[in-house]
């Protein structure tokens, strides 16, 4: 069933033209990942997804209704005077919910953040800000789950961990995700689908489907389909930035 | 020690005028010694106090005032664009205009025997500005990725108003309240003047009156206890505002 698709999508602002034409059909319950280099286009594809932004031309379909999409953005985008815990109820709040505290924790509770309901963002470090936007995310069980570029900012070793989050917590739910991305082994890593992008405005340069099951079991990163896969991916790229 | 600087510096500026007055005979009318600003400091102490709770009253109730009608004015301008485009040059206006120059009218409007309302109306017009244009530039300032969440779950414009643009403007909202607080007080006494003796009671009404009679020493006594006061008004608010921030971030 397709949950969201855009059909030749441009997107032209007053600067010039950011995306497209551009094409791209989402399944319910599936992970794609966009890879691009900066300026392709990637988040304004998003934010069409979204329903945030129309196109200029081209057509958008999207089934989820009000609340039953979510993003989640590069910076943790956490209101910096609420709590953890209200800063992920408030989706909720806004929709009038009775039990918003109750949900929240338990999402809270998700992403491994039980203890912290009641800290500020500003006295969280950047990966656990990330994973309360995450719960923000989650608490309204959306069809379908939008992340733009939400690891950039963090280490090596926080981003390897939340992938394996953001799989777990997909694997739980099942809502369709588009992972906007420029890190081609996370990409693979955590889309069953790769979408390349060429340079912007961004189309379409390639798609590849991933090897390997989804959450990926341990040491996945060293198989050599993983390897293989990558270094496609990464020719694509390579590519489309050249053309 | 450099607590102690700017103190020590004011001892020798107060020695190095004490003697000037004694060695060149000035006269007590021209310039008092500082011994003497002392003294009449002390011997009007009651009337002193009283007129500084004047002015400072003047200045508290402009301020509630400015502040109720800057925020619900910059709110106002939050919820309508057209409202936003209609208000804004009109409270430029407000700005550039010199306090002294509108006293004139204001107090006649007040009427004679209210020169309070007058003073009140006066510290309100200075100190509105600094608190609308903090309050209009605070409601947007919230983080544009926060408003696109505010799109994507369909908040209302109130919900976004409340639950959004106002807590974002917090930090400019006590930038301004302080900025608009030492305009009240000048605002205040700049408005005495502009009514002139025989009006409210407060501190700038003491100086033209010490003036008026050549008492000089009163006067310098009495520009002591405004400056005293502008520095207690300027430090207070300025622990609300740290008070406030810390409270706001979060730590």
């Amino acid at each position: 069933m397709t949950l969201a698709a855009l059909t030749d999508v441009v997107v032209d602002y007053p600067r010039g033209r950011a995306l497209g034409p551009f094409s791209l059909s989402l399944r319910a319950g599936e992970t794609v990942a966009l890879v691009g280099p900066s300026g392709c286009g990637k988040s304004t594809a998003l934010r069409l997804l979204a329903g945030l932004e129309a196109p200029t031309t081209g057509r958008v379909e999207r089934t989820p209704g009000r609340g039953e999409t979510a993003v989640v953005f590069q910076a943790p985008t956490l209101a910096p005077w609420l709590s953890a815990r209200a800063n992920v109820a408030l989706p909720l709040e806004l929709a009038g919910a009775a039990d918003a505290c109750a949900r929240a924790d338990a999402a809270l509770a998700r992403v491994g953040l039980a203890s912290h309901e009641t800290a500020r963002p500003a006295q969280l470090s950047g990966g656990m800000a990330m994973r309360v936007s995450i719960a923000r995310a989650l608490v309204t069980d959306p069809r379908l789950l939008l992340l733009d570029e939400p690891f950039a900012a963090l280490d090596e070793i926080t981003r390897r961990s939340l992938a394996d989050d953001v799989l777990a917590l997909w694997s739980a739910s099942k809502p369709a995700i588009v992972f906007v991305t420029h890190n081609v082994e996370e990409a693979v890593y955590i889309a069953a689908r790769v979408v390349v992008m060429t340079r912007g405005p961004g189309r379409v340069a390639g798609v590849f489907e991933t090897p390997g099951p989804l959450p990926r079991p341990p040491g996945f990163r060293v198989t050599p389909d993983f390897r293989a896969t990558v270094e496609q991916v990464s020719a694509a790229l390579a590519e489309g930035i050249v053309a | 020690m450099r607590a102690l600087a700017p103190f020590v510096l004011l001892a020798v500026l107060l020695a190095a005028w004490e003697i000037a007055c004694r060695t060149m005979d000035v006269p007590v009318y021209f310039l008092p010694p500082p011994t003497a600003v002392g003294a009449a400091l002390l011997a009007n102490l009651p009337t002193l106090v009283a007129a500084a709770w004047n002015t400072l009253a003047v200045s508290l109730i402009a301020l509630v005032a400015a502040s109720l009608i800057a925020q619900a004015l910059a709110i106002l301008t939050a919820l309508s664009p057209l409202l936003d485009r209609a208000v804004r040059p009109l409270a430029s206006v407000v700005q550039v205009t010199p306090v002294v120059a509108i006293a004139p009218l204001v107090l006649i409007w007040a009427g004679l025997d209210h020169p309070e309302r007058a003073l009140v109306a006066l510290a309100v017009l200075v100190a509105f500005f600094p608190i609308f244009s903090g309050a209009v530039a605070g409601l947007r300032s919230a983080d544009p990725d926060l408003e696109r969440l505010f799109d994507l779950y369909g908040a209302s414009r109130w919900q976004r108003v409340t639950r959004l643009r106002l807590p974002a403007a917090v930090p400019f909202l006590l930038e301004g309240h302080k900025v608009g607080a030492g305009l009240a007080l000048i605002g205040a006494v700049v408005a005495e003047f502009g009514a002139g003796s025989g009006s409210v009671r407060g501190l700038a009404w003491l100086i033209l009156d010490a003036g008026a009679r050549l008492q000089t020493d009163r006067m310098i006594a009495a520009l002591v206890v405004l400056g005293a006061m502008g520095v207690a008004v300027h430090a207070v608010l300025e622990r609300i505002e740290q008070a406030g921030l810390r409270w706001w971030r979060g730590r």
